[in-house]
């Protein structure tokens, strides 16, 4: 049986859900199930949607939202917090060193090949300090849960992580739709992020700004999967969001296309991919950057968040060393578990994976939203077969790690509650300061018993609760 | 504010603007479908020349039937100018100038996107015609409405207005040429019933046969028709109506940029004229001489305002 977070083996609520769990069952599951179509109609007026790559009908779609909250104490919450900051510290720490001497490379506490033969690692960085020293400014980290107090970190998600708007948006939808919960819990806000992420934006600017940094959210378009959170967050911030066509590097800055002329820009909170930021200096057919953006950052004149080249910190390969990464600059053991990976690029591990499939989840080491993975005991005996074949052929590209037992949170079904497995995203932003945003984005697996919670896979998202205690 | 989001916003009015013009067109063809006089296929052919898609429909369709052009007009998809089209056109312009939008007129904006592009998912029977251009009136009236309630009065506002006002005065200058000729003297009737009926369909197309006449005499007189859709500052499509907005907005930012573009002379330029000008002169020397200027000389005054306001990237 999976740990479920809200009841207890003899179905009694846990000490979080306490409150809701009264509320909830003084109410009628059809009055809530009117409220959750009506929750619907509002993110479609809204339109949150986000667009699923491959379809032949790329039409955009809603991410199913369910109104049953998950609920984390605050003792539970802060030891997460300090495991992320931990986390956080070392991954910046990390970054550092990549770029510049790679004392943990000559430590051989991690393989110089896997670094340098990486194509999320940038040479185009090396000895290249970004402002205020911070390289990932914005963290998503995924966490899994499988028991009281058992958290594993899945994923550092340290280039562009997406979803907080969902964060946000859920939280308006519950607040709007049932006050009286936020009388009856104590739950802590996270309606600040935007402010909070503009203030950490500018303190970052680059040191020669003088006066009120200018910042914008560079978005590749209408037609991104995620072009709504980029909208809403500039919009939320009180910030431009501008495309690639709108920027242009001038006098040394990287300045914007406004109807005065063009003015220049300090900070740029991009959410394209490294490939496609210069022309000049990645991939010469891009139209989505900005062709010199790269030599105007090494002059230090604008802050790129995230920097260029972060991905190398949360590429899935190295993720299997994080433990010994947080060690390394932090001096301390980490606070939040890796969960067991298995590296296939290792002769003996892949014979291992190749006995195993049937129990173990591999993923595509650059791979992203669910698509390459195998989720060994939902898979059928052919599924298997060919992914045996993949594997083999290009042991490098591959992870596989145990079938985690994840937590389940109940959602609104038309029976009442039914338990479905869960994720969660805590937001972090980094400047001159860590600060971890008390919730975060709870992905939840729609399908009974199904392990995959994302949204391009049939996932949805619940609000997710801090308390205070 | 950027470049990209003024022309976002000019286009996204334009598009609505377009949208609700075309409907319009569609309800009076259909109108004068229902007068069953001969030759209502004729009818559909200047509606399709009004709209400026004559050309592109005959390369798709054998011929021109009431049925095939309602639904060319309405929602097909290889029109760009289809009312289905324009509606998602401005929703995506809409979409990408997001940010500089209330939450209201957004809201408003996706809301007409997500319904007409459900009513009008399938090929409607003409039964259903009446409701669908009903709820395109309502719909978009909802936008402007929820538009002028919420939006601050500054230069976002005035390249959205520019945006509708150039399009409806390129709208109605090109209804009128199309039907230019049932207006001349040489060749019209006075009160001959199928003269009549064109002339109710020409002010059918811009929503004004109940205005003109508070304003003229009961009866069609072909100057007044085109007095009243040029000239007549009071009526909210005519061309002087179209062009005193187009300065007002264009005055604005001139003040707030603190300097004069081309794009003000031209359209200074263009309403004074208007205020200047006579119908009968206008009809003695050439109605459609004079239209087809208007139509090249504002096209001019959009390019020129593009330019100033930097949209594009040079």
């Amino acid at each position: 049986m999976p740990f479920d977070e809200m009841l207890t083996a003899d179905s009694l609520p846990r000490t979080p859900y306490k409150g809701y769990f009264n509320w909830h069952s003084e109410q009628k599951t059809s009055d809530l199930i009117k409220k959750s179509r009506d929750a619907e109609t509002i993110f479609r007026k809204t339109g949150i949607t986000f667009a699923v790559y491959g379809k032949e009908d790329s039409s955009e779609r809603l991410i199913p939202f369910d109104i049953v909250p998950r609920i984390i104490s605050g003792s539970e919450w802060r030891k997460l917090a300090q495991g992320i900051e931990q986390r956080v510290m070392a991954l910046n720490a990390f970054l550092d060193d990549i770029y510049h001497k790679q004392e943990i490379i000559k430590a051989g506490r991690v393989p110089r090949a896997l670094i340098e033969k990486n194509d999320a690692f940038l040479p185009e960085m090396i000895g290249m300090r970004p402002p205020g020293g911070v390289y990932t400014h914005i963290i998503g980290t995924d966490i899994v849960r499988t028991g009281e107090g058992q958290f594993y970190v899945l994923e550092d998600n340290a280039r562009t992580p997406s979803g907080v708007s969902y964060m946000l948006e859920n939280r308006e939808t519950m607040m709007q739709m049932f006050p009286e919960l936020f009388h009856l819990n104590k739950v802590r806000p996270v309606e600040n992020y935007p402010k909070l992420l503009r203030q950490s934006l500018a303190a970052v600017a680059p040191p020669g700004c003088k006066g009120k940094p200018r910042i914008a959210v560079l978005t590749p378009g209408i037609f991104n999967s995620a072009f709504y959170e980029h909208a809403y967050l500039a919009d939320q911030m009180g910030v431009e969001l501008v495309e690639g066509s709108d920027l242009r590097v001038i006098d040394g800055k990287v300045a914007m296309r406004t109807t005065r002329g063009y003015q220049a820009i300090d900070v740029l909170y991009r959410r394209v991919d490294d490939d496609y930021l210069d022309p000049l200096s990645f991939r010469p057919d891009s139209t989505l950057g900005v062709p010199g953006i790269m030599d105007v950052y090494r002059a230090g004149n604008i802050t790129i968040a995230n920097a260029p080249g972060t991905g190398i910190a949360d590429d899935k390969a190295i993720y299997s060393y994080m433990p010994e990464i947080v060690e390394f600059y932090t001096g301390q053991k980490p606070i939040l578990e890796n969960v067991p990976t298995y590296r296939c690029s290792e002769a003996d591990t892949l014979q291992y994976v190749l006995d195993n499939l049937a129990e173990l989840v591999v993923k595509e080491v650059h791979g992203s939203g669910g698509y390459g993975m195998l989720v060994g005991p939902a898979a059928s005996k052919r599924e298997r077969t060919e992914f045996a074949a993949k594997l083999k052929a290009k042991p490098g590209n591959y992870i596989a790690q145990p079938t985690l037992s994840l937590s389940t949170v109940p959602i609104l079904v038309k029976k009442g509650l039914a338990p479905r497995h869960v994720d969660l995203r805590p937001f972090v932003l980094v400047s001159n300061k860590i600060q971890i945003i008390p919730g975060g984005l709870t992905r939840v697996a729609l399908k009974e018993g199904s392990l995959v919670v994302n949204s391009s896979q049939g996932g949805g998202t619940k609000d997710t609760w801090v308390l205070e205690d | 504010m950027l470049g990209r989001t003024a022309n976002g916003l000019f286009w996204m009015f334009r598009y609505i603007e377009r949208a609700e013009n075309t409907a319009r067109l569609i309800d009076a063809g259909l109108r004068m479908s229902l007068t069953r006089m001969h030759g209502h296929e004729e009818e559909w052919e200047s509606v399709l020349r009004s709209s400026g898609v004559y050309s592109a429909y005959c390369e798709t369709n054998p011929e021109v039937t009431s049925a095939d052009a309602v639904n060319y007009l309405l929602r097909d998809k290889s029109n760009p100018s289809s009312i289905l089209c324009a509606i998602e056109a401005a929703r995506n312009n809409g979409r990408m100038v997001r940010t500089a939008l209330t939450r209201e007129a957004w809201e408003a904006t996706n809301e007409c996107y997500l319904d007409i592009k459900a009513q009008l998912a399938r090929k409607p029977s003409s039964a259903d015609m009446p409701g669908i251009i009903d709820n395109i009136k309502q719909r978009t009236g909802l936008i402007r409405g929820a538009f002028h309630g919420t939006m601050l009065r500054n230069e976002l506002y005035n390249f959205s207005r520019i945006g509708t006002f150039i399009e409806r005065a390129d709208n109605t200058s090109r209804i009128l040429d199309v039907k230019y000729y049932v207006l001349l003297p040489a060749v019209s009737y006075v009160g001959s019933s199928l003269d009549n009926v064109q002339w109710e369909s020409i002010l059918r197309s811009v929503s004004a046969h109940r205005s003109y006449g508070w304003v003229y005499d009961d009866d069609y007189k072909p100057s007044n028709i085109a007095d009243f859709l040029i000239l007549n500052g009071r009526m909210p499509r005519s061309l002087a109506y179209c062009y005193d907005k187009i300065n007002a907005n264009l005055s604005y930012l001139e003040r707030e940029y603190g300097a004069r573009e081309s794009c003000h002379e031209t359209a200074a330029a263009t309403l004074g004229m208007l205020r200047e000008r006579e119908i009968q002169s206008i009809m003695d020397t050439g109605l459609h001489e004079f239209l087809q200027g208007f139509i090249s000389q504002n096209s001019r005054v959009a390019a020129e305002i593009s330019e100033a306001y930097r949209f594009y990237q040079d």
